[in-house]
């Protein structure tokens, strides 16, 4: 007889670590998620994990913690494309794409060095895919401090991010310094993706970061809607992800599981077919009748 | 203080990398006053508004606003920038962005109080907008995005509304609709409107003034004083006609003067 929670399941160390980082990095995720996906800069997001994946493959050669590596380097990252890009949207990219090679270049040199000094892929696997049973205790405190902080930046700049998300323009002739605010959620961008790289891994935390909010954002009409179902969303996906890789212990007689960021992976990507359904997604219609006209006219525009 | 223009813009000049673009610009506005900013496009149009906001260094001159010189955000201006993507993603209801327009610059959490939603409704049935008020921004007409945009801009109460092309890209319509929203703006609840247009002619009932602009100069006066071949000849640096047909107007170069300075007139364009 197989139970879903096997006995031993709720007073295991490693799941309740598990539960706890992968809830905490699924929510940073999510809400910096719902900005990312608005300002357009999944790019900037995705560059990010390669990044992490530099700083993860780096920490693991020098001794430190993944998590470290995960952090410093996408901090640093961020500053390197906020100084290097200029205002406008394509030097953005470009700029985006020059830090994403050179860090990608440096990660395939660490990844290789590691593996060669521990005599094992698991170091690669570990850095690109993720170990959330296998995390050291002594992360949590890290991981919910950088939460509170991230969280507590984006809700002081709460309202100006908004603007400036939406209209530089608009912000800038308000006096918001258009600047310094996207280099903040730069810098907060980074630190949700080095979270969620120790959760699911550095090359799958732009799917924490993305899947939620872009499934939100399909089935919602405003930001505070948006925010929490992204949130509970991320949380949920991670939470049946644990469970469903701890289960998997047991499906096969080798006794071999499966990795959990498959499943926290593929719950997000079915949720996101699912919001696409006729019914769940919202209404985007006009409420004119001119509606099909205002498209043509904007494709034309 | 009545007498005091709300906007008073006075000998400015800006230049770029050494070209000049603006070169003693000078004109007011005055309170409830319809103003046209016309020229073609790349005259300097939006570098003289962005002057007015305070995001554009003067090479010299001044900018005074209720008689103030500027600072760097005046809640006295309202602004509604050329081309706003208000993309499909983007997750507010119109009255969420016009709300925006009450304190976007302040940090922090807080609520809505019910004067300010009251504020958001009223200015939503001022501009026409109240039955798509729920609706996703991103899901408009560019005409209904353009109420939005300008709702959001009136909201905090401005005395000056500075609108840069609001008219670029919207149907004969919505071009209809919107002219005579900010004419009622400026006539019954007393905003001045400054708005940059490259055709001048869907402005004519409603300009109490013009500003013309063209080689980085400008003459401003009412319609009639500035519309006219001398002055604009003056401008231009060569001769131009001004036609004025069933009660149009058409600014005419003679022929091997190069007329990529002049507005551009749709209709004549179609052969």
């Amino acid at each position: 007889m197989h139970y879903l929670f096997e006995p031993g399941f709720f007073s295991s160390a490693p799941v309740g670590i598990a539960f706890v980082i992968g809830a905490v990095s699924a929510i940073v995720s999510a809400i910096v998620g719902v900005f990312t996906v608005m300002r357009g800069q999944s790019f900037a997001g995705h560059a990010l994990t390669d990044v992490a994946t530099t700083g993860g493959s780096g920490a693991f050669f020098f001794n430190l913690s993944p998590l470290v590596g995960f952090l410093g380097a996408g901090v640093l990252g961020a500053g390197a494309m906020e100084s290097v890009g200029v205002d406008r949207l394509r030097g953005r990219d470009v700029a985006t794409g020059i830090v994403l090679g050179f860090a990608t270049g440096l990660a395939a040199l660490f990844l290789y060095l590691d593996t060669t000094k521990s005599a094992s892929t698991g170091v690669s696997q570990q850095i690109l895919f993720g170990s959330i049973f296998t995390l050291d205790p002594s992360t949590i405190p890290l991981v919910v401090v950088m939460s509170v902080i991230t969280l507590g930046v984006l809700a002081l700049i709460y309202r100006p991010l908004l603007l400036s998300s939406i209209s530089p323009d608009l912000a800038a002739a308000r006096g918001i310094s258009v600047r310094v605010i996207g280099i903040l959620f730069m810098l907060a961008l980074a630190v949700s993706v080095g979270l969620s790289s120790i959760a699911v891994g550095s090359l799958l935390s732009t799917a924490l970061l993305i899947g939620p909010a872009a499934t939100a954002l399909r089935v919602t009409r405003n930001l505070h809607s948006a925010l929490i179902v992204a949130s509970v969303m991320g949380v949920v996906v991670t939470w049946v992800g644990i469970i469903l890789a701890y289960d998997s212990f047991y499906w096969f007689t080798s006794s071999q599981g499966l990795p959990v960021s498959f499943f926290i992976v593929a719950l997000i990507f079915l949720a996101y077919l699912l919001s696409g359904l006729p019914g769940v997604r919202r209404r985007t219609a006009s409420p004119t009748a001119a509606a099909p006209a205002h498209s043509l006219e904007r494709a034309a525009g | 203080m009545s007498d005091v223009p709300v906007l008073e813009v006075d000998h400015v000049s800006v230049s770029f990398g050494g070209r000049t673009v603006l070169d003693e610009v000078s004109f007011d506005v005055r309170r409830g006053e319809f103003t046209g900013l016309i020229g073609s496009n790349g005259v300097g149009k939006t570098t003289l508004l962005r002057a007015i906001l305070g995001l554009q260094r003067l090479d010299s001159g001044e900018i005074r606003v209720e008689g103030e010189p500027l600072s760097r955000h005046n809640h006295r201006l309202g602004y509604v920038p050329q081309k706003v993507a208000l993309d499909a993603d983007i997750p507010m209801r119109a009255r969420d962005f016009v709300a925006l327009g009450l304190d976007a610059q302040r940090y922090g959490f807080s609520r809505r109080t019910k004067a300010q939603r009251d504020r958001v409704d009223e200015i939503l049935r001022d501009v026409d907008a109240e039955r798509f008020g729920d609706s996703r921004v991103g899901s408009l007409s560019g005409g209904e995005q353009q109420r939005v945009l300008i709702a959001h801009a009136l909201v905090g109460e401005p005395a000056l509304l500075l609108l840069d092309e609001p008219l670029a890209n919207l149907d004969p319509k919505s071009v209809q609709e919107i002219v005579s929203l900010l004419h009622s703006v400026a006539s019954d609840h007393g905003v001045a409107v400054l708005l940059s247009a490259h055709e001048m002619n869907a402005l004519l009932p409603v300009m109490d003034r013009i500003v013309y602009v063209t080689n980085g100069r400008a003459a401003s006066g009412t319609t009639d004083e500035v519309v006219q071949s001398d002055v604009l000849s003056a401008l231009y640096g060569h001769h131009v006609d001004v036609l004025k047909l069933h009660g149009r107007v058409l600014v005419v170069a003679e022929p091997g003067q190069d007329d990529a300075e002049i507005p551009q007139h749709p209709t004549l364009t179609v052969n």
